[in-house]
């Protein structure tokens, strides 16, 4: 099996990708049908929060996953300005707007759930406004992206902002236990273990791998979308200079 | 339906917008995605088609 160090190369990452793309989109699906099945079919209501329990099965995966994808910026931000690997930024651009709507979603379905059961679409406590926060840096990161055009350059800035912005996901984590707030503490990843009953943990669970395989399929094709772009900047700048030349000396192009 | 709808209980607007946007927002990134792989795609098969890869003029003098 190949090595983390032999994938660090745009080429064998286009091949490799390119075979596992399928297997990850096949299984992702698979365990999403089946999650969804189990989470309205199968898991029951909740004694307290009746029915609208049915959305914390993908208002909880997007939460994780808005976290779990700034993190592997974060990651991807010390590849950058540190070893200056090949992938690391083009890891780095390619997650930033699917982690932001991983964002996004977590959001909405959390002001869905919110209203119902807390009386009020959003309120400015700890854990909402930090959450809200990590969408406005992944937004203001892919700006920065748009915004410088050489890709090197604009990838040092873009690691910079994002390993200042790192801050905030600790702080989206320990916000119920730091700070007083409606939303209530983590009753999944947590000491002790989880709180949930098995007939909502496991639809739970399974949605949460088959969201992050759908993500990481999403992101790997982002990628190589993203390679391209560069082969195609780097032989739209060759192709310029070579046309330049023959003009210079003369022929025809 | 109307069954399936009662089941959901007096919130079953805000279960079912829910699960809508979630499926927009993750729908339309898939497709944004798709749309920026296959563009890249072709505008790299269209460039190594014209022999963009080539570093200097000297083949084709």
């Amino acid at each position: 099996m190949a090595s983390l160090i032999d994938l660090a190369n745009p080429t064998r990452f286009m091949r490799f990708s390119a075979v596992l793309l399928p297997w990850l989109a096949a299984i992702a699906t698979l365990l999403i049908v089946v999650g969804l099945y189990l989470a309205w079919f199968k898991a029951p209501a909740d004694y307290q929060q009746g029915e609208t329990i049915r959305i914390m099965f993908i208002h909880v995966p997007a939460a994780w996953l808005a976290m779990m994808f700034y993190s592997m910026m974060a990651l991807s931000a010390l590849g950058t300005l540190v070893w200056r690997h090949p992938l690391a930024d083009v890891a780095q651009k390619a997650a930033a707007p699917i982690g932001a709507c991983f964002a996004l979603i977590c959001l909405i379905t959390g002001a869905l759930w919110g209203k119902p059961m807390w009386g009020t679409y959003w309120v400015w406590d700890a854990r909402l406004t930090s959450v809200l926060v990590l969408l406005l840096i992944y937004l203001g990161i892919i700006a920065l992206w748009r915004v410088l055009d050489d890709p090197s350059r604009a990838a040092r800035a873009v690691a910079i902002l994002t390993l200042v912005g790192f801050v905030n996901v600790p702080i989206i984590k320990f916000s119920v236990d730091w700070w007083n707030t409606l939303h209530q503490p983590a009753s999944v990843l947590r000491m002790g273990g989880p709180t949930i009953h098995p007939s909502m943990l496991w639809p739970l669970l399974i949605l949460a791998v088959g969201f992050t395989l759908m993500a990481l399929a999403l992101h790997m094709v982002a990628m190589r979308a993203e390679i391209m772009r560069r082969r195609v900047r780097t032989l739209t700048i060759l192709e310029a200079e070579r046309l330049d030349r023959l003009a210079a000396q003369g022929a025809p192009a | 339906m109307s069954g399936f709808l009662e089941g959901l209980g007096p919130h079953a607007g805000f279960i079912l917008a829910s699960y809508g946007t979630a499926a927009l927002v993750l729908v339309g990134l898939t497709l944004a995605i798709l749309r920026d792989h296959a563009a890249q795609k072709r505008a790299l098969d269209a460039l190594e088609r014209r022999g963009a890869g080539r570093r200097s003029g000297r083949e084709a003098t």
